[in-house]
C-alpha cells in the first residue's frame, strides 16, 4: 500500500508542478461555460447572419433556445474535451520509458502493477473531476437561464459519456504499455476507437459497443430509455477492466 | 560469503550472442571492478542481475536468493546506479529520496535520517532546488544517495564516472571508497585508472565471456614483470654500463630498458653497478599495468 500511495503522490505532484492540472481545470471550466454561452448567443448570431442567409434563400424565423440547446452543445464539446484530455495524458507511460525514470523505481522493488494502478487512478480521478466540473457549470448556468427539467435522463446520459471516456482511458493505458512514443499512443488509441466505431455502424452490433454510449440525444429528448443503454454500459465496464488486466500482463513482460 | 553469484548465464539479442556462459562471484565487502570495452556486455549483465532483462540460460543469485525476471525480490538487497541516472525533475532531492524510501518500505523517521546523512555524504545537503536544474555530476551523486538509501548489501554502479569531468570523477570514486565498509560495490567501467585506484577484485569481460577474474594481486601476478628499467645520471654512465653488461633498449638519453630479466639478473645488475661505482637515479622492476593486460586480452 505504501508503494501505491508513494507513487500516486508522485503522479499528483507531477500534474500540479508541471501545470497540467491548471490547464485541465481551465479546459473543463471553459467547456462548461461555453455550452450555455453558445446557446445564449445563438439567437443574436442568427439575427446577425439573417441578411446573408436571406440572400441565399434561407429565412430565419423565431429562434428559441433552451436548456436542451445547451445540453446538446455540452455533449458535442465534451467529445473535443475528451480528445484533448487523452492527448494530454498520452505520454503518461511513454515519457517515463523515454527518459528512463522507471528504471530506478523498478530496481527499488516497486511492483509493476502498482505503477499502472497509480497512473490509471490519477487519470481516472482527473477525468471524473473534469466531467463533474464541466457538467456542474453547465447545469448551474442552465438552471439560471432556463430549466434543466426539459432534458430527460440527463445525469444518466452524462454518466454514459463518462463511462465511454473511462473505456478510452483504459484503451490508452493498454496501448501505452506496448508502444514507445506518445504520438504512437495517440494513433493507436485513435485507431482502436475508429475500428470499434466502424463496427458500431453495423446495426446488429451497435447497441453492444462503447461508442453507442455517446448517443445521448435520444435519451435527452426521451425517445430512448436508459435500459437500452445498459448492455453497452456493462460491456464497456467489463472491457475496461479487461484492458487494465491486459496492460498489467504486458507490462510485467516488458524488458 | 559471496553476495553475488553469476552462474553460466547466456544472453542473445536476436542472432547476436552478447553474453556467453558467463560465471563469476563477488565476495562481500569488496570493490569489484567489472571491466570491458564498450559493448562487451557489462550493462546487459547488470540488467540481468537486477531482473530487468531475462537471461536465456543460467542462474543468478543475490545474497543466496535466485534472481527472477520482472518481479524480483532480490532487488531489496541491491542499490543500483545506472550510467545516466534519470530522476523526476519536478522533485527536490529530499522529496525523491522520500519517495524511494517509501517504495522500499522504510519507516518515515528512518528515511528522513538516512536521506539527510546521504545528502551530506554526497554534498547535496544544502541543495534545495529541484532536480531539473542539476548538473550531470550532481545527478550522479544523487544517484549514489538513492542507491545507498536502504543500506543495500550490494551496490551496482554502471559506469558511474564515464560522463564526468576529473573533479566529478574523483568525488564519485571517493564516495564509492568510503562506503566500502557498509556494502559491497560492483562497478563497471572502461576507465582503467579508476579500477586501479579503488578496486580490490576485478573481472574483465571480453566478447561476452570472462577473460580475467580475481583479486587485483592475482591478476597482476598472472603476468609478472619481466623487464628492468634503469635511469642514469648521465649518458656517459649509461654507456659505461652498456659496455660492461651488454645491450639494452635505450628509452631516452639516460634511460635503459632491459627485457626478459628475472630476480637473479636484478641482483647481478645491482652488483655490477656497485662494483663499478656507477650511480643511478632509479632502478625499477617493470610491472605490467592493467592497461597492458587489458590490451593483451582485447587484442588476442
Amino acid at each position: 500500500m505504501t508503494q501505491l500511495t508513494a507513487f500516486t503522490k508522485k503522479e499528483l505532484t507531477e500534474q500540479i508542478r508541471t501545470g497540467r492540472l491548471l490547464i485541465l481545470a481551465a479546459l473543463f471550466c471553459l467547456f462548461g461555460i461555453m455550452n450555455p454561452a453558445i446557446a445564449k448567443i445563438t439567437p443574436w448570431m442568427m439575427e446577425l447572419m439573417s441578411e446573408q442567409l436571406a440572400e441565399s434563400g434561407m429565412i430565419v424565423g423565431q429562434v428559441t433556445v433552451n436548456a436542451m440547446t445547451s445540453w446538446t452543445q455540452f455533449f458535442k464539446n465534451m467529445q473535443i474535451a475528451l480528445v484533448i484530455f487523452l492527448v494530454m495524458f498520452s505520454g503518461i507511460l511513454t515519457s517515463e520509458y523515454q527518459k528512463g525514470t522507471l528504471i530506478l523505481i523498478l530496481t527499488k522493488g516497486m511492483k509493476r502493477w502498482k505503477i499502472l494502478a497509480s497512473k490509471a487512478a490519477v487519470v481516472t480521478i482527473f477525468w471524473t473531476l473534469g466531467c463533474l466540473v464541466s457538467c456542474g457549470i453547465t447545469y448551474g448556468y442552465n438552471a439560471f437561464f432556463w430549466d434543466n427539467a426539459i432534458a430527460s435522463h440527463l445525469f444518466f446520459s452524462v454518466f454514459c459519456f463518462y463511462l465511454m471516456g473511462l473505456w478510452l482511458i483504459t484503451v490508452m493505458m493498454s496501448v501505452s504499455v506496448c508502444l514507445m512514443s506518445s504520438s504512437a499512443v495517440v494513433l493507436g488509441t485513435g485507431g482502436i476507437f475508429a475500428v470499434v466505431y466502424l463496427l458500431g455502424l453495423l446495426p446488429h452490433l451497435k447497441a453492444y459497443l462503447p461508442p453507442f454510449l455517446m448517443e445521448s440525444y435520444p435519451l435527452l429528448i426521451g425517445t430512448s430509455k436508459p435500459e437500452e443503454y445498459l448492455t453497452a454500459a456493462a460491456i464497456t465496464l467489463i472491457w475496461s477492466v479487461l484492458n487494465l488486466m491486459l496492460s498489467v500482463i504486458i507490462f510485467n513482460r516488458r524488458a | 560469503m559471496d553476495i553475488l553469484k553469476v552462474s553460466h548465464i547466456t544472453k542473445n539479442f536476436g542472432k547476436n550472442a552478447v553474453i556467453r556462459d558467463l560465471s563469476f562471484s563477488v565476495p562481500e565487502h569488496c570493490v569489484f571492478g567489472f571491466i570491458g570495452q564498450n559493448g562487451a556486455g557489462k550493462t546487459t549483465t547488470m540488467k540481468m542481475i537486477l531482473g530487468l532483462l531475462r537471461q536465456d540460460d543460467g542462474e543468478i543469485f543475490v545474497n543466496g536468493e535466485k534472481v527472477t525476471f520482472g518481479q524480483n525480490c532480490t532487488n531489496r538487497y541491491i542499490g543500483y546506479l545506472p550510467d545516466v541516472p534519470e530522476f523526476y525533475g519536478f522533485m527536490t532531492p529530499a522529496e525523491y529520496l522520500l519517495m524511494c524510501g517509501e517504495i522500499t518500505g522504510m519507516k518515515r523517521d528512518e528515511i528522513r535520517m538516512r536521506s539527510q546523512e546521504l545528502l551530506e555524504l554526497t554534498g547535496l545537503g544544502s541543495v534545495k532546488k529541484r532536480i531539473h536544474g542539476f548538473s550531470r555530476g550532481m545527478k550522479q551523486r544523487l544517484g549514489i544517495a538513492q542507491a545507498l538509501l536502504n543500506r543495500p548489501r550490494l551496490l551496482i554502479c554502471d559506469e558511474p564516472t564515464s560522463a564526468l569531468d576529473p573533479v566529478g570523477r574523483k568525488e564519485i570514486l571517493d564516495i564509492l571508497c568510503s562506503v566500502k565498509n557498509e556494502t559491497t560495490v560492483l562497478f563497471s567501467t572502461h576507465i582503467l585508472s579508476d579500477v586501479e585506484r579503488i578496486c580490490d577484485h576485478i573481472a574483465l569481460l571480453h566478447g561476452g565471456t570472462l577473460a580475467l577474474c580475481g583479486t587485483m594481486e592475482e591478476v597482476r601476478n598472472m603476468r609478472k614483470g619481466t623487464g628492468i628499467e634503469i635511469e642514469f645520471f648521465s649518458a656517459q654512465d649509461m654507456n659505461q654500463f652498456v659496455h660492461l653488461y651488454g645491450k639494452g633498449t635505450a628509452a631516452g638519453e639516460t634511460k635503459l630498458k632491459l627485457t626478459n630479466k628475472n630476480e637473479t639478473d636484478m641482483v647481478e645488475i645491482m652488483g655490477l653497478l656497485s662494483q663499478n661505482s656507477i650511480p643511478v637515479l632509479r632502478l625499477e622492476r617493470l610491472e605490467p599495468t592493467l592497461e597492458d593486460l587489458f590490451l593483451e586480452v582485447v587484442n588476442q
